[in-house]
């Protein structure tokens, strides 16, 4: 049986029983693993304490959105976060941050704004640029209900596009809600079928949405352990002086 | 050899604070459906309400067994009746009525016992 992921719920962190509602809501629908998004800022006790009070049967990851508009803020903000976050997306706002963050190792996820569709920079330099680290394209499929239809025609023929381009290099996609309000939670098998929308074939999305995410998830936690040495290197066992 | 139609049946959770009606109910999902597929695919769908239970709020609807998919993304894709927030869930679906009845009604029965 898959073990469904949604690695972006967007509520706001202030309104605790927003927060709660969208996981009780999301184990209602048969997630697994949630991805609660946080700001760069926030610090590692929230994380924690989101978790002991979460004392439901849910494995909460935690997530950091990056906005930057340069490279070189997009740098600074990853040496900042990488250690302390499971998941690292780069929200990308100009071209430059877009390649930045596609070749960047410690980027686990690229998304673009759906609003503006000229700012979607996922063309194939930018696949091929993912597809060389582990970097996936994420979709979020809440514009996909909320859009009105004179919007939502050009944003499927972009996003039919990118799933073509990424398919193609090989690079990852990964499905998610990226709601903040309960009512727009959808379960996965209708993002599944949301996602025939944009020519994303029936296994193909419900791995977006179980097997990617989650390996995702468990490459970085291998990471940030402490017996994680470098690429490649864990330690197998801690033996005694004597 | 002509094949008959093979149909595939839906069980639709409504999720709401309010009641709809019955025909409020299939207009909004026949819109839809045309919003997502236009008139052609909505053709192609044959889609027909079997039963809708406003009190259990739950609908059975009856679709051609090709465009299951169709039917749900466009199920899914509902999020207000009258700027009303709404949930249209599909809980169940069978080739059968006969084998949806029995399933939806465990189901039913399941909630019902996890709210008491």
């Amino acid at each position: 049986m898959r073990k469904f992921v949604d690695l972006h719920l967007a509520p706001k962190l202030k309104d605790e029983n927003q927060v709660r509602q969208l996981i009780v809501r999301a184990i209602e629908l048969d997630y697994r693993r949630i991805g609660i998004s946080a700001p760069p800022g926030t610090n590692k006790r929230y994380i924690r304490k989101l978790r002991e009070d979460a004392d439901l049967n849910v494995d909460l990851v935690s997530r950091v959105d990056i906005t930057c508009t340069t490279p070189k803020s997009l740098l600074k903000a990853l040496r900042q976060v990488r250690r302390r976050f499971e998941v690292v997306a780069v929200t990308c706002l100009t071209k430059s941050v877009a390649r930045q963050a596609a070749k960047d190792h410690r980027v686990d996820l690229v998304n673009f704004p759906y609003t503006d569709l000229k700012r979607r920079f996922f063309d194939k330099a930018e696949a091929e640029l993912a597809s060389g680290s582990y970097c996936a394209l994420e979709l979020d499929m809440n514009p996909l209900l909320t859009l009105p239809a004179n919007r939502l025609v050009p944003l499927l023929r972009t996003l039919r596009q990118e799933v073509r381009i990424a398919e193609k290099f090989d690079v990852k996609i990964v499905l998610s809600s990226g709601v903040n309000d309960v009512s727009l939670m959808r379960h996965p098998y209708d993002y599944v079928s949301l996602a025939r929308l944009f020519d994303l074939d029936k296994e193909s999305a419900l791995d977006s949405l179980s097997e990617i995410p989650n390996s995702i998830i468990e490459r970085n936690r291998r990471k940030l352990s402490p017996d994680y040495v470098a690429p490649g290197v864990f330690v197998v066992r801690r033996g005694g002086d004597g | 050899m002509v094949k008959g139609v093979r149909y595939r049946y839906l069980a639709i959770k409504v999720e709401s604070k309010e009641r709809f009606p019955k025909d409020l109910f299939m207009r909004t999902l026949i819109n839809a459906v045309s919003r997502l597929y236009g008139l052609y695919g909505l053709s192609k769908t044959t889609l027909s309400l079997i039963e809708y239970n406003e009190d259990k709020r739950y609908a059975i609807i009856r679709c051609d067994h090709a465009s299951v998919d169709l039917i749900r993304s466009s199920v899914a894709s509902v999020t207000k009746i009258n700027e009303i927030p709404v949930y249209f869930r599909t809980v169940l679906i069978s080739g059968t009525l006969k084998a949806l009845r029995r399933k939806l009604s465990e189901v039913l029965e399941k909630n019902q016992k996890s709210l008491s």
